[in-house]
């Protein structure tokens, strides 16, 4: 590498418009995809081992366990299943079956945060059970779910990274072509760009988080 | 199939792998351990070192594991070391977070009743305070051993060994054989680090409790 400038800035600009935008596009949708269709499946199974507390334990361990499988080594075993070809279907797939642990785990502890009292005091307001779940319920724990969505998020930006060896697409693109070319300027951008992308994500859901719990947005409304 | 690669899981390829990879992600722990800990005492001695530790290092999370190993690379070069500093910088911020938290978070009556009976600081660090964080110290170990497991299979990617080579090789070659014999075995080692150490969790959590609900009577 010897007297190679540690990043390019010519690079970056002549390849700014059809490399490095396109690679962040790609990247954020491939995580945004993952995230909520982790979400469509945690949400429901959240609510239903909140209602028979037997399968908490099971779900936990299983779901615990997919968290732990390195991110190369699932999607090497995913490959190999018939009708899954490298691109993005197996980048999706584990990306989604890492997010649940943290997702069906925020649900169950948003809803049994939410105040006995305050369902008992629904009850007797004469709401249903399935009213109490979506007007009590389901608002109250949104701060927490909110948190797990944060998290997953997060993860899923930087193991989306390697799903470009598999060619699901995204910032890992440029670093591996980068790493192959031995040029840091690739390297460099595309990990940087992962890393603003998960610090900005990050710091952005909290604000949502933070917005979300009613005492700040009370405080929030008496302020202005 | 299944044939194949038992016969790969018995070659050298294999063993090579399995021992670079153990050595990669058990250096990489130790020296974190070596480090987190020590930070983690240093900064806990005043609430905005400790606040600034644990935010830095949350900022220090959000970096993939990925870009962590690529970056050593325009730095440092291929090869083990590069890759063994990377996973070391992985495997310090959950260590040094739980430990600053553990750490702060030792009821202060309990460490002025130690003072009270004479400890120097030292005693208290070691007697007092250490154990009663120990079973939060180690849920941080047992996050970064994971995550070490983990990330030492992208080690291959700048020439630091590990699992990930077969991997690799299995998914350059078209071999499903190699994907698997380097897959399915770094899953399970990843599976057992994280039950082995949730079970050491455990197997330290009463004696925690112990020393804080006796304390804490007291």
């Amino acid at each position: 590498m010897g007297d190679e400038p540690l990043i390019r800035w010519r690079w970056v600009r002549r390849n700014w418009s059809d490399e490095i935008l396109p690679a962040l596009g790609d990247h954020i949708v491939l995580c945004g995809i993952s995230v909520l269709i982790a979400l469509a499946i945690s949400i429901p199974i959240g609510i239903a081992i909140t209602r028979y507390r037997r399968a908490q334990t099971p779900v936990m361990f299983l779901t615990g366990l997919l968290y732990t499988i390195p991110s190369l080594s699932f999607f090497a075993i995913l490959i190999t299943f018939p009708g899954v070809k490298i691109g993005r279907t197996p980048a999706i797939i584990a990306l989604v079956a890492y997010s649940l642990l943290v997702l069906i785990r925020n649900t169950v502890v948003g809803i049994d945060s939410v105040p006995r009292e305050t369902i008992e005091a629904a009850r007797g307001m004469g709401l249903t059970s399935s009213q109490i779940l979506r007007q009590v319920e389901l608002p109250l724990a949104l701060p927490i779910i909110v948190a797990g969505i944060r998290i997953a998020t997060v993860s899923a930006i930087g193991i989306a990274t390697i799903a470009a060896y598999i060619n699901a697409g995204g910032l890992g693109t440029l670093i591996f072509r980068g790493i192959d070319r031995d040029f840091p300027t690739q390297i460099l951008i595309g990990a940087g760009l992962a890393t603003l992308l998960s610090v900005l994500v990050d710091f952005g859901l909290l604000a949502v988080e933070r917005w979300l719990r009613p005492w700040s947005r009370r405080a929030a409304a008496r302020a202005a | 199939m299944a044939e194949r690669i038992l016969e790969i899981i018995q070659g050298p390829i294999f063993s090579r792998a399995l021992a670079e990879h153990l050595r990669l992600s058990v250096a990489a722990l130790v020296v974190a351990v070596l480090i987190a800990l020590p930070l983690a005492a240093l900064v806990s001695q005043s609430p905005l070192g400790s606040l600034l530790a644990i935010n830095i290092s949350n900022i220090g999370r959000a970096v993939p594991s990925l870009a962590i190993l690529a970056l050593a690379l325009p730095f440092l070069g291929l090869g083990f070391r590069p890759a063994l500093l990377a996973l070391t910088l992985l495997a310090i911020p959950p260590i040094l977070i739980n430990a600053a938290i553990g750490l702060r978070e030792v009821p202060s009556s309990v460490v002025e009743s130690a003072r009270g009976m004479g400890m120097s600081g030292l005693q208290i660090l070691t007697r007092i305070r250490l154990p009663i964080a120990a079973p939060v110290i180690f849920a941080g170990l047992r996050t970064s051993a994971v995550q070490v497991v983990a990330s030492a299979t992208l080690a291959t990617f700048i020439g630091g060994g590990g699992l990930g080579g077969l991997i690799v090789r299995g998914l350059q070659r078209n071999s499903p054989e190699f994907q698997l014999a380097g897959a399915i075995p770094v899953a399970l080692l990843a599976m057992a680090t994280e039950l082995g150490f949730g079970g050491l969790q455990r197997a330290l959590t009463p004696k925690g409790l112990r020393v804080g609900s006796r304390s804490r009577a007291a």
